[in-house]
């Protein structure tokens, strides 16, 4: 098991080196993951939000739906994506296979139903609070999911950031739609593969312990805006 | 509130815009080519591929699965050249009209790799079909790729030339580990088994351990690697012209050197074995 201290070796050494291939793999993560993120809180914030303050038949299997969701496969979802943007699907038109815009459809695919669930439980229990007040304000149903999410939004930051890790740490659908092309749709997660199946298993683990500090991070630096802000608007 | 709220959404959008801004589309010429993960894994086309594009000015887009899902990748037009190493199957690819024509381009061999210990005594000898009746006889640990690549295909058909059915053992001493070669080997390893693997990949496996190749050299070993451009007439965005004149380049002289050129540890991985018609 000398190859757990060979990681942190490679590691250290990946990052000292810091090249331009290495610049390049982490970039291409940070851009399809965030745009991935914006793309599901876009869908899932008002989505989650209009669950919670509405009441009509099947709503509760809605929710259930939604939730189960959550634990998409990547590699169902990356095989669906697949279908539909391969030049024999219905989408072949756009030949967006092997881009990094598929990399971002699929991952903003299993990261919506996250950031749904969990803005519908946040704004849940925050309507039970608001909803006196909303009603004698006489607010529509969308000035009411607009205070809600707004005023919601430091717990929402968890919502995101749980999406966040789950797109940051996926590889299955990545590695269907990306197809792992080199200086192309190439990212950390499918670099780590790749150079586990070459055989390179401390290089392999150095790459996982940069995605893994990374991931720490951002997780870090948005918990400590999210802090400063909250400080702000408090004060 | 809404005034704030929408002061903060408008910087959103915009960060968000920038993020999902468009990949302006290279200028250069691109072509995707499917191909099997034995040829990336051993570093083949980090070292073909800059060649090629520094003479033509276009980039070569590499997609690296097992040969079966590589067949059926270009058989729904996702790529435009296939580099595969499963004859029977390229050429049943070409004969049912979704590729134009097969070339030979090089070729290796598959050798045993297997632990140290040796439970099933192959060590050393030649005869193929004979080695895996003695890894079947002493029920040793096989680690099969079981993903119907070329790599499996060819094990296959090297276990009926045994007179040997595995797939009625799956599960106790034959292993089908559903994976790409180097993952495949990384299981072998694990678990102290048997595997069959093309050299390439082998020399340039960076996770041996104890393991070594046991058995080499029979001519049923033999691995031929075939290159067809996908059929434009059946895939209208098949880019007919860059990958023709790729394949034109790795069965030319210039091509097939390059090929010969590559080492790893010294040794020589690919055979160029075009012929030119």
């Amino acid at each position: 098991m000398q190859d757990f201290g060979a990681a942190f070796v490679e590691a250290f050494a990946l990052i000292v080196n810091f090249d331009a291939q290495l610049a390049e793999i982490i970039g291409l993560s940070l851009r399809v993951t965030l745009s991935a993120v914006v793309i599901a809180c876009v869908i899932g914030l008002p989505l989650g939000a209009l669950l919670a303050v509405t009441r009509f038949p099947g709503r509760g299997l809605v929710v259930a739906v939604i939730s189960g969701l959550m634990g998409l496969p990547p590699v169902v979802v990356g095989l669906g994506v697949y279908l539909l943007l391969s030049s024999a699907g219905p989408l072949g038109v756009l030949q967006l296979l092997y881009t990094p815009t598929a990399m971002i459809i699929a991952q903003a695919i299993l990261v919506t139903p996250i950031v749904a669930a969990l803005t519908r439980q946040v704004i849940d229990d925050l309507h039970i609070e608001y909803d006196e007040l909303l009603r004698s304000l006489g607010s529509s149903r969308m000035e009411t999911v607009a205070t809600l999410l707004w005023d919601a939004r430091y717990s929402l930051l968890t919502a995101a950031l749980a999406g966040l890790g789950r797109a940051f740490a996926e590889v299955g659908a990545v590695m269907i739609v990306g197809g792992n092309i080199n200086h192309v749709t190439r990212v950390m997660t499918t670099a780590i593969a790749l150079e586990t199946s070459k055989g390179a298993l401390a290089l392999a683990l150095g790459l996982g312990i940069i995605l893994v500090c990374l991931s720490v991070l951002i997780n870090a630096g948005l918990m400590g805006l999210r802090r400063t802000a909250e400080r702000m608007a408090y004060a | 509130m809404h005034a704030k709220a929408l002061r903060s959404v408008v910087p959103a959008l915009l960060v968000a815009a920038l993020v999902l801004a468009p990949e302006r589309a290279t200028a250069e010429d691109f072509i995707i080519v499917q191909s099997t993960t034995s040829t990336q894994n051993s570093g083949l086309y980090d070292h073909l591929l800059p060649q090629f594009r520094e003479k033509t000015g276009i980039e070569v887009r590499v997609v690296a699965v097992g040969t079966g899902q590589a067949i059926k990748n270009a058989q729904n037009c996702d790529g435009d050249v296939l580099l595969v190493h499963a004859k029977a199957a390229e050429e049943r690819f070409v004969a049912e009209g979704y590729g134009v024509s097969r070339s030979d381009v090089m070729y290796n061999d598959f050798v045993l790799v297997g632990p140290a210990a040796d439970d099933a005594a192959i060590a050393g000898g030649k005869d193929v079909t004979a080695a895996l009746a003695k890894i079947e006889a002493a029920a040793a640990p096989f680690a099969s790729r079981g993903d119907d690549s070329g790599t499996h295909k060819k094990e296959l058909a090297l276990w009926t030339a045994a007179g040997i059915d595995p797939l009625g053992a799956s599960g106790t001493w034959y292993r089908e580990t559903g994976s790409g070669m180097g993952a495949t080997l990384n299981i072998a390893v694990g678990m102290g088994a048997y595997a069959m693997t093309d050299r390439a990949t082998w020399i340039a496996f960076g996770n041996k351990a104890g393991h070594r190749i046991l058995v080499e050299g029979d001519e049923r070993l033999f691995n031929q690697y075939g290159i067809i451009l996908v059929n434009p007439e059946r895939c209208a965005n098949v880019k007919a012209e860059q990958g023709q004149r790729f394949i034109d380049w790795i069965l030319s002289d210039e091509g097939q050197s390059a090929i010969a050129d590559y080492r790893r540890d010294g040794k020589q991985l690919f055979f160029p074995n075009a012929r030119i018609s």
